[in-house]
């Protein structure tokens, strides 16, 4: 049995070490607002935070981030980050399919925890590993700024 | 000549003769004349589209799939608009499967979204759904307040007679007392609340969340999810297998052989999907290849080259191109190559699947679903009407989901059945598995040939396409294809708006083993690329103006003359650009929606960037500026990422892309800035979805041939050494 921090809750898991943390908390956790895209870190979908940090947990064993502190979608509106991408998303109707936005926002929310006035390099740098087949692209950055806005 | 009205024709016709599905019209429960009967607490639900709860909210049931296009704000929106209902009251939910009230209209009888078409066969449809249900609130309001229904008035969610005043919520119990009216008047467009106004989507904020529910989330009791092993290449069929390293996995639960009409191969069962996974990885399968399809692209183009010299099956034929080209003082000729496209939704496919004895239940984000229901019946041994299917969000699509096998929902189902219905089983492919499945965009080789006089005006033009037919093979074939030619192959091109006196048009159509499908915009994909590039060819070489070019051959068509003029207004055409910097335009209608765009690009050392794309958009009534701006953004995009960098290519037939880092799609650091502007227009409301995606390819390789001097020929860049900086 592993324990881990998720979204502020110890939680006990039963899964082999090498288990993705994504399909921990999907599977096992039931938490499905971090999704599959790719399964090899290349597109984002499944960005959560550990200790803050963004990271792709399709790629993250869980017995990496045993005593870490996991954050997913679910619970990033409870930051004020978190609550201002959120905002900011339905503001700018970013979503199209909406599949790949928990990844978006959790990108978003760490871009924007650490820099509270991001530059267009910025927002590139901190988002170019979310792939949107939407391309919902140009909402996404103009969402960030708007965030960025409400939290100045 | 063909036009989107003869594909809805032979849609209509597929549907009702090869499915066998038809179902009349007017099996809803309630209807005109009839009451609906509700006693209190039950909600108000005037029609198949609108239920009026005593909460107050207003739900509207979508026919459609929402996948990205914004079904659930615009379809919506058409019933808020005549009930006069409050946006905020408003919640979107997803129809079951019934054709018998949810058909396509442009489609006869079947079920399904595709072709551009969800808010422009529903543009009556829902606003009378809305008024019928405001007509009845109105007379449950004149019965309570014994007022004339006349003297009612209604606005945002409240219906009113002088001082008196109630919500739609209070009135619905009452409402359902009353008749469906037989008739309602519409509004007059000057009375719009709604449309024409950016509402935002109803998905927003679950989609942000984490809430939003995809088929990829579904979880049943007891549920196990399937990973499948798919033979290497496409027609191969499963020999034998050793299940016992997959069983020695912890926690796998079953390992099956499955054959369904589309692919065969082995699926194992699991808990989870890491588990089931490990399992499907630690299989080894023998294939049995003799009937396995072992070409390349390079060969498979190379034959279509071969083809593309001789005559194939008219498709269209003016004139005498031929006798023309010969006289003429001048010809032109190009060759364009296209290859085989993923469609990479972001949600690979999968499907819920849980299997009973008298009905099968599918969890899916649904786009055919009376192809889906037919379908599934057949593998399961049912009759379609067992069939129960569940709608949910389409983590994208781009028409994959709509596949007239229904491959990957049949596959679920035939692993539920193969298990022995012991539990119900979401298959989950990964991205390689979805990468590797088939059914892509086809590829394509066109030629063009054309005549110039001595006044250097155009008298002359020969289109001949070569590639697999999509139709061919399916429900659809003896419907859409006539004479050799398939409809999906030459839209866009045998319907080529330009006044050219000698025209011919030719489609040669081999068969070969690749499964292939629609792909957003599917003819236009390829046929706006190849008229549009060949025409700005013919410009430069005449030193003509594109758009004055254009302009001079567009005078029959006004929709795509005002899409390009407003174009090339906003995005400066004309006015001097500095060194290194140059624009391309095209110009191209699909699912009767025109579209033009103005590409500026600059060049960057050996590379170059996209400074600003214009794009004008006519699709008859804007329902929401908003939505349709969303689509030419998303349209573009997408059409930039095949445009850049797609190509699924094999080698000895077996697919060589597996994931995005060989099959790389635009990011946020590419996406150029767009600017959509929308032609005013009082004309019947038509699609967004799909009509951006094959416009932009064109602008921007007429961009660069304005920039570089050099033509494109064949996409993507990337494969002809062209890369954004």
């Amino acid at each position: 049995m592993l324990s881990l921090n998720v979204n502020g809750k110890r939680m006990s898991v039963d899964a082999e070490n090498d288990t993705p943390l994504l399909w921990v908390l999907r599977d096992h956790l039931e938490l499905t607002g971090t999704k599959f895209g790719c399964g090899m870190s290349l597109c984002g979908a499944c960005t959560v935070h550990i200790d803050g940090a963004p990271t792709r947990s399709c790629v993250t064993p869980v017995s990496a981030v045993a005593g870490k502190k996991i954050v997913t979608v679910e619970k990033i509106g409870e930051t004020r980050a978190g609550k201002a991408v959120q905002d900011a998303w339905s503001a700018e109707n970013v979503p199209q399919c909406g599949y790949c936005q928990s990844g978006q926002v959790m990108s978003a929310a760490a871009l924007l925890a650490a820099n509270k006035q991001p530059s267009d390099a910025d927002i590139d740098k901190a988002m170019a590993g979310n792939i949107c087949r939407c391309a919902t692209y140009p909402r996404i950055r103009a969402a960030i700024k708007r965030a960025a806005r409400s939290l100045a | 000549m063909i036009t989107n009205e003869s594909r809805r024709d032979f849609i209509k016709a597929a549907g009702a003769l090869t499915l066998g599905v038809f179902v009349p019209q007017s099996m809803a429960q309630s209807g005109p004349g009839r009451t609906i009967g509700a006693f209190a607490g039950t909600p108000f639900t005037p029609n198949a589209f609108v239920r009026i709860s005593s909460d107050n909210t207003v739900t509207v049931i979508v026919k459609h799939l929402e996948m990205g296009q914004g079904t659930y704000t615009g379809l919506p929106t058409l019933v808020a608009e005549e009930l006069d209902a409050d946006w905020s009251q408003i919640v979107a939910e997803g129809a079951p499967a019934d054709a018998s009230k949810y058909n396509n209209l442009f489609w006869g009888p079947a079920q399904g979204t595709g072709g551009s078409t969800a808010l422009a066969n529903s543009y009556e449809q829902l606003r009378k759904a809305g008024a019928a249900a405001r007509a009845m609130l109105i007379a449950a309001a004149a019965e309570k307040w014994k007022a004339p229904p006349s003297e009612i008035r209604v606005a945002k969610g409240i219906v009113s007679h002088g001082t008196q005043k109630a919500t739609f919520g209070e009135l619905a119990a009452d409402a359902a007392n009353q008749k469906v009216p037989e008739d309602v008047k519409l509004k007059d467009a000057k009375d719009f609340v709604y449309i024409g106004k950016p509402a935002p989507r109803t998905d927003a904020r679950a989609k942000s969340n984490g809430s939003a529910i995809f088929t990829q989330d579904v979880k049943l009791p007891g549920m196990l999810t399937a990973v499948v092993l798919h033979p290497p290449r496409f027609g191969a069929k499963l020999k034998s297998f050793d299940a016992a390293k997959a069983k020695a996995v912890k926690g796998v639960v079953e390992v099956v052989p499955f054959s369904t009409p589309a692919t065969n191969g082995v699926a194992v069962l699991a808990k989870d999907y890491w588990t089931a996974k490990k399992g499907r990885d630690a299989l080894s399968a023998e294939w049995d290849e003799t009937g396995a399809f072992r070409l390349g692209s390079a060969e498979i183009l190379a034959e279509y080259k071969r083809l593309a010299v001789t005559r194939g099956a008219s498709a269209r034929k003016e004139g005498d191109a031929d006798a023309a080209l010969q006289s003429a003082a001048r010809t032109f000729e190009a060759g364009y190559e296209f290859p085989h496209l993923g469609h990479a939704s972001m949600e690979p496919m999968n499907c819920g699947v849980q299997l009973g004895s008298e009905s099968c239940e599918v969890w899916n984000g649904e786009e055919f679903q009376t192809v889906d229901q037919a379908m599934v019946a057949q593998a399961v041994g049912m009759k379609p009407e067992q069939v129960k299917l569940n709608q949910l969000y389409a983590g994208g699509s781009f028409g994959r989901r709509a596949n007239p096998h229904s491959d990957y929902v049949v596959e679920a189902a035939t692993i539920a059945k193969a298990i022995g219905a012991r539990a119900p089983v979401k298959l989950v492919w990964s991205r390689e598995d979805d990468m590797r499945a088939g059914y892509y965009r086809p590829m394509y080789y066109h030629t063009l040939e054309a005549a110039v006089d001595a006044q250097g005006k155009l008298t002359a033009w020969r289109h001949v396409i070569v590639g697999q037919s999509i139709l061919t093979g399916t429900p659809f074939e003896s419907m859409m294809v006539k004479e050799g030619i398939d409809a999906t192959s030459v839209e866009g091109a045998a319907n080529l708006p330009y006044a050219i006196p000698n025209l011919a048009v030719d489609l040669h159509t081999p068969k070969i083993g690749v499964p292939v499908q629609w792909w957003r915009s599917v003819g236009s994909t390829h046929t706006a690329f190849a008229t549009e590039c060949f025409l700005d060819e013919i410009a430069r070489a005449t030193k003509k103006d594109p758009l004055e070019l254009r302009r001079a051959l567009l005078a029959k068509h006004p929709r795509h003359k005002a899409a390009l003029e407003l174009a090339a207004a906003k995005a400066g055409w004309g006015k001097p650009l500095g060194q290194g910097r140059a624009r391309g335009l095209a110009v191209h209608e699909s699912f009767n929606t025109f579209v033009a765009q103005v590409v500026e690009v600059s060049r960057r050392q050996s590379s170059f960037r996209i400074e600003r794309v214009v794009c004008a958009v006519d699709c008859g009534v804007a329902v929401n500026p908003n939505i349709i701006a969303m689509q030419m953004e998303s349209g573009i995009g997408y059409g930039l990422s095949a445009a850049l960098s797609g190509a699924i290519t094999l080698k000895d037939g077996v697919v060589e892309q597996s994931n995005f880092h060989d099959y790389p799609v635009i990011r946020i650091n590419q996406m150029p800035r767009i600017e959509t502007y929308i032609v005013p227009s009082s004309e019947k409301p038509s699609g967004v979805g799909e009509p951006a995606t094959p416009v932009i390819a064109p602008a921007l390789a007429n961009a660069l041939l304005a920039l570089n001097g050099k033509p494109v020929r064949a996409l993507p860049l990337s494969n002809q050494g062209i890369a954004l900086a």
